[in-house]
This record gives C-alpha cells, sequence and structure tokens, in this order.
C-alpha cells in the first residue's frame, strides 16, 4: 500500500520503512523553533531539570515576534530571560527580525523536514514540504532534552486544485473557503494536503498563507509538494532539501476533495470563529474602527503590493486606525525599496515594525470595548484582538485595505 | 486514576478556544495562580469565581482549539477541574492537557443527558454516571496513561529516569 507525503516524512524522522496513519512513532526531530509567547515558561521549567542539557543546539531557532519592542516590564524581563539563555547556550536567536513563521520561512524550513515549533501556526512550513507541527512548552521541552518526540501519523485529506484564482481573488479567500466547507474541526488530527496542477499557479506567498491558516480547520499539519515554484525559492534563499517527499498515486487519503480555483470568491469569516465565513458581499457596509494588513498570514510583499495599489492616492478613512505591519525585516525593506511604505504612509496608515501586532491581541493595536476590527491575522475567537465585547472579521489584503478607505466592510472591486 | 470520582458539572458548548480558557492579556502575569481568576472570563467572567475543587467541565466539540499556550489546561486544572468531557479536544490542547496531566475524556453522549449543578460519577477509563445513566469511556492508550498518572511528561520522565 502506498505511503502519504506525511507518512513518508515521520518514516523518515523516525528511520523506518514505512509509517501509517494511527501508528504512535518516536521521531528525530530536524528544527525546533520556539517565540516570545512560551519561550520563558520553557526556560523555568528546564532550569527546574535535575540534569539539564540540549540534545542539539544547532536545531534549535528562537524568535522574539509577540511583543517585540517589549511593551511592558513584564515582557521586556521575560525577553531578557530568552535573550540571556540564547547566548549562554548558543541558540540561534532573532529579535526584531519578524514574525516566527516568516523568519523560518526565509531561513531555515527545508523540504522533507519535520519541524516543531511553540506556535500552533506552524503547519505553515507545508508550504516548501515540511512538516510542520505546533505544540505546548512541556513537548518542546521534551524535544530540546531528547532531540526526539511521540507522534500520532495522522491520516490526510487531499486536496486537488485545478485551474487559477480570478483576479481580485487571493489565497486567503481560498483558505478561508476551505475552512468554511470542513469546519473548525474538520481536520483535527489530520494532515491536509495540497496538489494538483492549480497549486502551481499559487505563488510562495500563497502557499504560506494557505498553510498557515490550516490549524484553524484542526489540521496537525499541512503539505504541498515541492515543485519549480517552491525549488526556486529554496534555492534563491541559499538552502537545499532534506527530501522532496510527495504521495503514492495508491497512499489512502480519509477524504478527498476537488477545488477549481476559478470558482472562488472574497469571502469574510464573521466573528467569532473562523469558520463562520460567508461571501464578502454579504458583509458590506459593516462599520469598522481599525483595519490591520500583516501577520505570518498575510504580510509579505505580495500583500503589501496589493494594498498600496488599493490605497494609491486615496486616504483612511476619518476616525479608522489603518495599521501596515510587514511580516518581516526583509518584506520592509523591500516595501520601503518599492515605495509601497511612501503610498500607506501618505495615505494616513500607521506602517510599525515587524511583529505579530494586534493579531494576537496583546502589544500593539488591541482594540477596545464595542469596537470592530477587519484584518488580515489568523484568528477572530471573542477577545482575541482586546476587549472581550469586541469583534474580529478576517478577510483578505484587498478587502481590508478597501475597507480601511470607507470605514465600513468593502471589496476592493466597488471603490 | 481508574478510581471513581464525584465532580459537579459545569456545561460549555462547542470551540471553546484557547483565548476564551485564557484571554492573550493576561498570559503575562507570573503565574497560573495569578492568571486563574480569569479563566473562561470572555465567555462567563463569573466562572472561575464559582468553579470549585473536583468540579468537572462538559463540552461540545473542538474543545480547546487555537494556540498552543499551555497556560489553558494549566489554568483549566489549577481552578481545580478534574476532568474535562468533551466531544472532541483539538489536538494541541490535547497533548498540553496530557503533559500537565490534566484528564481529558472524550465522549459524545453525555452532553444530551447533563444540565449545569448536576453531579457526576467518573470512573477513569471505563464510564461516566449521570442522572440514572451510563455512558462508557475509552482508556488513553499505556505511554499517555503513564504520562497523566504521573502528573504531567516531566514528572513522568523523572520518574523513568529514576530521579524522583
Amino acid at each position: 500500500m502506498g505511503m502519504t507525503m506525511a507518512e513518508k516524512i515521520i518514516a523518515c524522522a523516525a528511520g523506518v520503512e514505512s509509517a501509517k496513519a494511527g501508528d504512535i512513532q518516536t521521531v528525530t526531530l530536524d528544527k525546533l523553533m520556539s517565540n516570545d509567547g512560551t519561550t520563558h515558561l520553557t526556560i523555568d521549567m528546564y532550569n527546574k531539570l535535575k540534569n539539564p542539557r540540549i540534545a542539539d543546539k544547532s536545531k534549535l531557532v528562537w524568535i522574539v515576534d509577540h511583543n517585540i519592542p517589549s511593551d511592558s516590564p513584564k515582557t521586556a524581563a521575560s525577553h531578557k530571560k530568552m535573550r540571556d539563555f540564547a547566548r549562554d547556550n548558543g541558540i540561534t536567536f532573532y529579535e526584531g527580525e519578524g514574525v516566527c513563521h516568516q523568519v523560518m520561512m526565509e531561513n531555515h524550513v527545508c523540504p522533507g523536514e519535520l519541524i516543531f515549533g511553540a506556535d500552533s501556526h506552524t503547519c505553515a512550513y507545508g508550504a516548501l514540504g515540511a512538516f510542520g507541527t505546533g505544540v505546548g512548552c512541556t513537548d518542546y521541552l521534551y524535544a530540546m532534552v531528547t532531540g526526539t518526540s511521540w507522534l500520532l501519523v495522522p491520516e490526510t485529506i487531499r486536496f486537488n486544485l485545478t485551474g487559477k484564482l480570478p483576479e481580485g481573488v487571493y489565497a486567503r479567500d481560498l483558505i478561508l473557503t476551505i475552512i468554511g466547507k470542513i469546519g473548525a474541526n474538520g481536520a483535527n488530527y489530520k494532515a491536509m494536503e495540497f496538489a494538483g496542477e492549480g497549486l502551481h499557479n499559487l505563488s510562495m506567498s500563497d502557499r504560506i498563507s494557505i498553510c498557515n491558516l490550516c490549524v484553524e480547520a484542526g489540521a496537525k499539519t499541512a503539505l504541498m509538494e515541492v515543485d519549480d515554484v517552491a525549488m526556486e525559492y529554496l534555492t534563491s534563499h541559499g538552502r537545499e532539501p532534506k527530501a522532496c517527499f510527495t504521495s503514492d498515486p495508491d497512499a489512502v487519503f480519509a477524504e478527498v476533495y476537488d477545488i477549481d480555483l476559478s470558482t472562488v470568491a472574497p469571502i469574510v469569516a464573521k466573528p467569532h470563529f473562523v469558520d463562520n465565513v460567508v461571501p464578502a458581499k454579504e458583509s458590506l457596509g459593516v462599520k469598522i474602527d481599525e483595519a490591520f494588513l500583516g501577520s505570518c498570514n498575510n504580510g509579505r510583499i505580495e500583500d503589501l503590493r496589493v494594498g498600496a495599489a488599493i490605497i494609491k492616492g486615496k486616504k483612511v478613512a476619518p476616525k479608522v486606525r489603518f495599521l501596515v505591519v510587514p511580516a518581516s525585516r526583509s518584506v520592509y525593506k523591500q516595501a520601503m525599496e518599492e515605495g509601497l511604505l511612501d503610498i500607506f504612509m501618505d495615505a494616513g496608515a500607521i506602517v510599525m515594525n515587524p511583529n505579530c501586532s494586534v493579531c494576537w491581541g496583546s502589544c500593539q493595536g488591541v482594540i477596545g470595548e464595542g469596537e470592530t476590527l477587519i484584518s488580515t491575522g489568523t484568528r477572530n475567537f471573542k477577545g482575541r484582538a482586546g476587549h472581550r465585547d469586541s469583534f474580529v472579521y478576517l478577510a483578505s489584503a484587498a478587502t481590508v485595505t478597501a475597507s480601511a478607505i470607507t470605514g465600513v466592510i468593502t471589496t476592493a472591486d466597488l471603490l | 486514576m481508574s478510581e471513581t470520582f464525584t465532580g459537579r458539572v459545569w456545561v460549555l458548548g462547542d470551540d471553546i478556544d484557547t483565548d476564551i480558557i485564557i484571554p492573550t492579556e493576561y498570559l503575562a502575569m507570573k503565574t497560573v495562580e495569578d492568571m486563574k481568576k480569569f479563566g473562561f472570563s470572555p465567555l462567563r467572567p463569573e466562572l472561575a469565581g464559582l468553579i470549585k475543587e473536583g468540579d468537572v467541565i462538559v463540552a461540545g466539540k473542538n474543545f480547546g482549539c487555537g494556540s498552543s499556550r499551555e497556560q489553558a489546561p494549566e489554568v483549566v486544572k489549577a481552578l481545580g477541574i478534574k476532568a474535562v468531557i468533551a466531544k472532541s479536544f483539538a489536538r494541541i490542547f490535547f497533548r498540553n492537557a496530557i503533559n500537565n496531566g490534566l484528564l481529558l475524556i472524550e465522549n459524545d453522549q453525555v452532553q444530551e443527558a447533563v444540565k449545569e449543578g448536576d453531579v457526576m460519577d467518573v470512573t477513569p477509563g471505563e464510564k461516566l454516571s449521570v442522572n440514572g445513566q451510563e455512558f462508557e469511556i475509552a482508556s488513553l492508550p499505556d505511554n499517555l496513561l503513564e504520562i497523566l498518572n504521573a502528573g504531567g511528561l516531566v514528572k513522568a520522565m523523572r520518574k523513568r529516569n529514576g530521579l524522583s
């Protein structure tokens, strides 16, 4: 019987010939990412161990992105703990470089790797054919100390993509549509694999957007096979694959969906669940107080180009804050070189340093009681962006920017 | 863990996410003890003050969806909740709960039989008994039971390595 891509990556990491869904395998991790959301807790636990040691420090990557620059003495202390530990133990450390998953994609992720991240959106790494999965800090600590962990081999839901996204429709509309279709736990414990000729029509930025959001359907990981587009991204960033796996023709999938990209339309996820999606046209006119263009999901240069093209020569609506947050330093510099930041600044947007920003509801831009945010972030849970009685709508960079201009939810074609 | 215990039931719905269990703004607090009074506050601000040691939660599908924050199961445990019974659990929360010694029970029928304030008998790995009805529950795999019974992953490793 053939194997899925997820089964092959786990078998490789476990050093066994084959693995099948339902098996529990002990795997050796290729990389271990952690950010300032929880690393201080991992360090506290590590320091309490009787025989603390790091199995392979070269595999650890620590990134300060959730609250950078620090917003209180408490976060400053937690960053210091992380910074000092990384320095004392020779751990690769980034601070101010960007949102962790974007930094990982630009600098570390390689096809075929099995990567733990102490962050739920680690499934983004599937855009480069790597098995990334989110874990808590205890699982992270165990992997850091032993170099290994156990994994239940997931079943795979396969999405066969055909065609091309229409003009004005984006990868984010596609993945929100899929999450709406299968539900917030539709892929719980499972891998979501994307394949088919439609995949080749998607840019790396699109692919990261899609894989990154799969955890909002409960997925353990997201995977895409490595094609020329992925290889070009990898080699242009100076890296080589560990291995390029694809699912066998006779692999067994839990479910198979065929999706024609040309049928996807702009979409909005309404409060307070990511699977609470409606066509954007059905949310038109909802008054907003803040708009956010950024995050590991939608803060890349391609997204900023979409936003800048829409807002060029226009102004942000009165009494609306429009936050523009490039996902990494390299995205920020590129946007600067292309003049995009000038366009946003001239329009009245607030351009901020790369960080997680209001997407995680701490740090910059949190919203107050009764306020409404339209966001390219990852989640719209109750209270996610600030006060418990506030509202978050998720949409594409185009819809978010158009809404920032009018002050109500608006699709770009209506401007 | 296979001994029967009795707990008062709190009923929650589907998709109880980690931002409901402990909102981001409280994560910077020094200890879980400080955080716990804000547990479930976006949904039911009064709940944390009402939960007593030994109570259980009965919820719908996808309990614990969202973030990988381990403070979520830690807060549930610190509030005194002895078990969470849900139709299903989000996978990161599931691992985090076991790794912190919080008992999770998957069952999709008991929800119909209980209301808030009922008293339920829980026999881990065997059954739930409430309002004269019984519901069979599965046992966790051995490797997870070892972790749960030790009180969490770190404690289980200590035990395995003869350090405690």
